[in-house]
């Protein structure tokens, strides 16, 4: 397996979409390659710190804003 | 009928039975719906408004639109994948306002090759984020995504963030599923290499080889 073919199933390698033997490929294609494991390592790094740490929160009282448009509306007729 | 009726109702999405009481009148489940949904849309609204006010009408505005027109959404659709295609909409339609008009969509910026290759080849520090404060961390993370093309971070954020299926985000997007997947690869490898520039070792500093790990425990 080369660097190239590696890149192009990274994603597959990360989702756990590839097929058994694969994988295998994969492995040892990234026990003689530190390079292609780093990139899987913090690639897979990546997405677990965007997972975990929740950005941009809600502002407060957005909720009830909406609640009461939508009640608003039901006034109305809904 | 109890049994055949659970039995038929296993494989159904919990939102199918919230949207028909909604259906039915009763707008208390549609608060459950709000509440199931709103930081994940309001998510999605910032990385393509990137703008906080924007971003509190799109979410406004997504929900009530979906609430008054719940009457055309077909079942054959997720209910969330629906209100997503709303408020992506509603986003672009903020933005062009914003921009004067200008074409902004969720299929442009792919002429970039900006990350389609990883240059930065170092490896991180283990728990790298725990070299920074949760506050410093958000503007990490937050900076970092911030510049990449919108259709690259609500690939990214439905997909990786949210877990929604491949062919979810495409529906929801209105992506092919290539198209879905080209994104996510680039969106990801683009945030490892903007993140690597916090997170990688720093010099002179080693890392434990497995093996040593191993023998240190």
């Amino acid at each position: 397996m080369t660097c190239t073919e590696f890149l192009a199933l990274l994603d597959d390698i990360i989702d756990d979409s590839i097929a058994a033997e694969t994988r295998a490929e994969v492995e040892k294609h990234m026990k003689k390659c530190g390079h292609c494991e780093v990139v899987f390592n913090t690639t897979r790094k990546t997405i677990e710190i965007y997972r975990s740490h929740e950005i941009y929160d809600l502002p407060a009282g957005l909720r009830d804003r909406l609640h009461a448009a939508i009640m608003a509306r039901c006034k109305k007729g809904c | 009928m109890t049994t055949i009726q659970s039995i038929a109702g296993q494989d159904e999405h919990p939102d199918v039975a919230l949207v028909a009481q909604v259906r039915a009148g009763d707008v208390s489940a549609y608060d459950t719906l709000v509440r199931k949904y709103e930081r994940q849309i309001f998510r999605i609204a910032q990385h393509i408004t990137q703008n906080r006010e924007d971003a509190e009408d799109v979410m406004q505005d997504a929900f009530l639109k979906a609430f008054l027109k719940l009457d055309q959404f077909q079942g054959n659709s997720k209910f969330y994948t629906w209100l997503v295609r709303i408020a992506v909409n509603e986003s672009l339609m903020r933005l062009r306002k914003r921009r004067t008009g200008r074409m902004v969509s969720i299929d442009e910026d792919l002429e970039t090759e900006e990350g389609s290759v990883p240059r930065d080849l170092a490896d991180w520090a283990p728990d790298p984020e725990q070299n920074y404060t949760q506050a410093e961390l958000g503007k990490i993370l937050e900076k970092t995504i911030k510049g990449l093309p919108p259709g690259f971070k609500v690939v990214f954020e439905l997909r990786d963030v949210q877990g929604l299926s491949t062919e979810d985000t495409a529906e929801a997007l209105g992506l092919s599923i290539p198209a879905v997947k080209s994104r996510l690869l680039r969106a990801r490898l683009q945030l490892r290499e903007r993140l690597s520039r916090y997170f990688r070792n720093k010099p002179g500093a080693r890392r434990l080889s497995p093996k040593e790990v191993r023998a240190e425990s």
